[in-house]
């Protein structure tokens, strides 16, 4: 197995499908979806909700439960394929080579767990530590979240600490053993208005001293704007546009990026109440044949009601959208 | 925590003063007490002085003061039928209830556990399924019913177990155990089962639920996601979620192990209290029904106030920490 080819990019989504076994047959979720996130790199993933976001973080921390499942598409790791390892495989890579942040850390926390038995069960899963080197380490990264006081906080139980503060926690369980990879989705969305620059800051900064990668999945155009690397925008299981974030926010390419970037809004701002795109997006049973944007699209031809598009290359982006099959380049 | 404790030993207080009201009114349903003490034909002067030694020319609320104040001073009176003081009829049969109580409750606890562990854990598979049909009939068949079938088969047509009664019985000071015999285990094992067969499905029932209700939350999903060992998951963080709610249900089961052991007590004659409680209400035995009723009543606040001390154990969030303030 291939790992260290230099160009080989951290994180390689190719083809994925997702789908839910329902008793009418499959729902597809996710709908041939590829793209890779390079090392120390910050994906944004945006998108309406049920675009599909979630479902692929979960995808690829390997956490699809069933009815849902892949079934077409490959993800690999380092080279390393991982979609299809058996339960005890994922696990040692969960945690240790792909960390994750959840929406809400007011529930990500055992309740009945100090935090320091959670950080010290994570530590000790996956690094070779006895119990007084894994308790240092803790405490180390609580402080290097920024938890004042960490050497008293580190025996609280979560219930003792305020919701940003227990996201620090969060994140320092999701660092505890270095993964060069964390899948953080709608980290700060729960979270006060007040604390989610902060929050995002911190994420932004340990990550990058760490040298992980990111794929940060959230609703915030603004948070993309100043966080990430590239960004990808889904619509109804697909990717729509995919590329640097300074070309996609500046010059949006696909007719649904250029709705969504009407305005970039302030950072806590939900881009939902600037979506300015007429209708809704299709349900999963629902997509129409082609684009599946084409019935809200204001340039839509005659071709986007029968063909589906491909991501097509335009410089360094990529867009699924028939106005630049041919054209560019 | 102490004013937690406080308010909780009131409300306990409360509640013991009911019920003593209601066991105290059972003495005014059932006609003259006195004409039930001595009979019809005592001399009305006889009747008269009886009637003012026990207090009952005064009015209802003193007759019920004295009342409470007698049973908390531990003067129970005496039985109607035998004239032994009920405080010795009850310290005679309180060992074998909660002796059978406590075996029901842990054969109740020591399967339907596991088996909520596992058919939470494994909703789909057929032992699951197999397990919840026999829980269905675990609910739904008359504890008697049980009881006699137990009887047929193991008494009757096998011949291995005793079928009435407590066995041989060890003596150590004011308790009189059955457990430190081979006969008292042959003779506790039948009512035990009989007893605990309905907490049995009923804490499998619980444990399942809460189980399956416990995997869907998020912080067993993060759990997944930092890569934890399902051992770790399923034992350490899912089950010891799940056992809030169980100890409550545990708890009040104990109380009602304890107050439905009579019918399991008459299926196999164990010389426990609802035994005594049977036969008092045959021989309209008012005081020791009263009684009986208190010490119920009072074990069950009991338990119930154990269960909600027990809550700070498992419940970090109640234990209410001054110095922890909330950082920002
Ligand atoms: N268990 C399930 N059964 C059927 N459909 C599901 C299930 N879970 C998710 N879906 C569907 O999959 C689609 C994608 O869901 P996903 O949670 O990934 O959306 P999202 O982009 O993260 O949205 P949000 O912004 O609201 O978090 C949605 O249409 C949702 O209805
Ligand atoms: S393919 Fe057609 S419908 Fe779809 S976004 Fe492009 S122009 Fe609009
Ligand atoms: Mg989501």
């Amino acid at each position: 197995m291939a790992t260290d080819r230099s160009n080989v990019p951290l994180l390689e989504v190719s083809n994925l499908r997702v789908e839910f076994a329902t008793r009418r047959g499959p729902l597809v979720a996710i709908d041939d979806i590829s793209f890779s996130i390079a090392p120390g790199e910050v994906l944004g993933v945006v998108g309406e909700s049920g675009a599909g976001k979630s479902l692929t973080g979960t995808a690829i921390i390997g956490l699809l439960e069933p009815p849902g499942g892949i079934t077409a598409g490959e993800i690999r790791l380092a080279g390393r394929r991982i979609d299809n390892l058996p339960h005890d495989e994922m696990r040692k890579i969960r945690g240790k080579e792909i960390g994750a942040i959840f929406q809400d850390p007011l529930t990500s926390l055992n309740p009945l767990y100090r935090v320091s038995e959670q950080l010290i069960e994570t530590i000790r899963t996956h690094l070779p530590m006895d119990a007084s080197q894994a308790r240092a380490r803790a405490l180390t990264l609580l402080q290097e979240v920024g938890i004042p006081g960490a050497a008293e906080r580190l025996d609280h139980y979560p219930h003792q600490f305020s919701g940003g503060m227990r996201q620090r926690v969060v994140i320092a369980l999701a660092l505890a053993a270095e993964p060069k990879l964390i899948v953080a989705d709608e980290p700060t969305t729960a979270l006060d208005v007040s604390i989610q620059a902060q929050i995002i800051s911190l994420l932004k900064r340990l990550c990058r001293e760490h040298g992980t990668a990111v794929m940060l999945i959230t609703h915030d155009m603004g948070v993309i704007a100043e966080t990430a690397d590239r960004v990808a925008v889904m619509y109804a299981g697909r990717i729509a546009e995919i590329g640097p974030v300074q070309d996609v926010v500046k010059r949006p390419l696909h007719p649904y990026t250029t709705g969504l970037m009407g305005a970039i809004p302030a950072i806590g701002h939900d881009v939902h109440a600037l979506t300015q795109i007429d209708g809704s997006m299709p349900r999963l049973d629902s997509i129409p044949r082609g684009c599946a944007f084409n019935p809200r699209c204001t340039k839509v031809f005659d071709r986007c009601r029968v063909e589906r598009p491909d991501p097509i290359p335009q410089g360094r982006t990529a867009v699924a959208c028939w106005l630049y099959d041919g054209a560019g380049r | 925590m102490i004013a937690f404790v406080l308010q909780r030993v009131l409300q306990a207080v409360a509640v013991m003063l009911t019920v003593a009201l209601v066991a105290f009114s059972l003495f005014r349903f059932v006609g003259d007490p006195v004409i039930n003490m001595v009979g019809q034909d005592t001399p009305e002067e006889e009747r008269i002085r009886i009637r003012e030694q026990l207090a009952l020319d005064k009015p209802v609320v003193v007759q019920y003061f004295r009342f409470v104040q007698q049973i908390v001073t531990g003067n129970f009176g005496t039985s109607l039928r035998t004239g032994i003081p009920i405080g010795q009829l009850m310290a005679e049969r309180l060992p074998a209830t909660l002796e059978l109580a406590i075996a029901g409750g842990i054969f109740a606890l020591a399967i339907g556990m596991p088996m909520g562990v596992y058919t939470g854990l494994y909703p789909r598979s057929g032992l699951s399924r197999t397990f919840l049909s026999i829980s269905l009939i675990g609910v739904s068949l008359p504890t008697f019913l049980i009881g006699i079938l137990l009887i047929l088969l193991f008494s009757v047509v096998l011949g291995w177990l005793p079928s009435f009664g407590r066995g041989d019985v060890v003596h150590l000071g004011f308790w009189s155990t059955g457990l430190l015999t081979a006969s008292g285990w042959q003779s506790i094992i039948m009512p035990a089962i009989t007893l605990g067969m309905f907490q049995l499905a009923l804490i499998m029932r619980l444990v399942r639920a809460e189980m399956l209700e416990v995997l869907r939350t998020d912080y067993i999903k993060f759990a997944r996601a930092r890569g934890l060992s399902n051992r770790a998951i399923h034992f350490g963080h899912a089950l010891r979620n799940t056992l809030i709610p169980v100890i409550t249900i545990v708890g009040l089961q104990l109380g009602a192990l304890i107050a439905f052991s009579i019918i399991t007590e008459s299926v196999f004659q164990w010389p426990g209290m609802g035994l005594l409680f049977l036969q008092a209400v045959q021989f309209a035995d008012i005081p020791v029904m009263a009684i009986y009723l208190v010490l119920i009543g009072f074990l069950f606040v009991l338990i119930n106030l154990v269960v909600d001390l027990l809550y700070y154990v498992v419940d970090p969030r109640l234990r209410v920490d001054v110095s922890a303030a909330r950082g920002g």
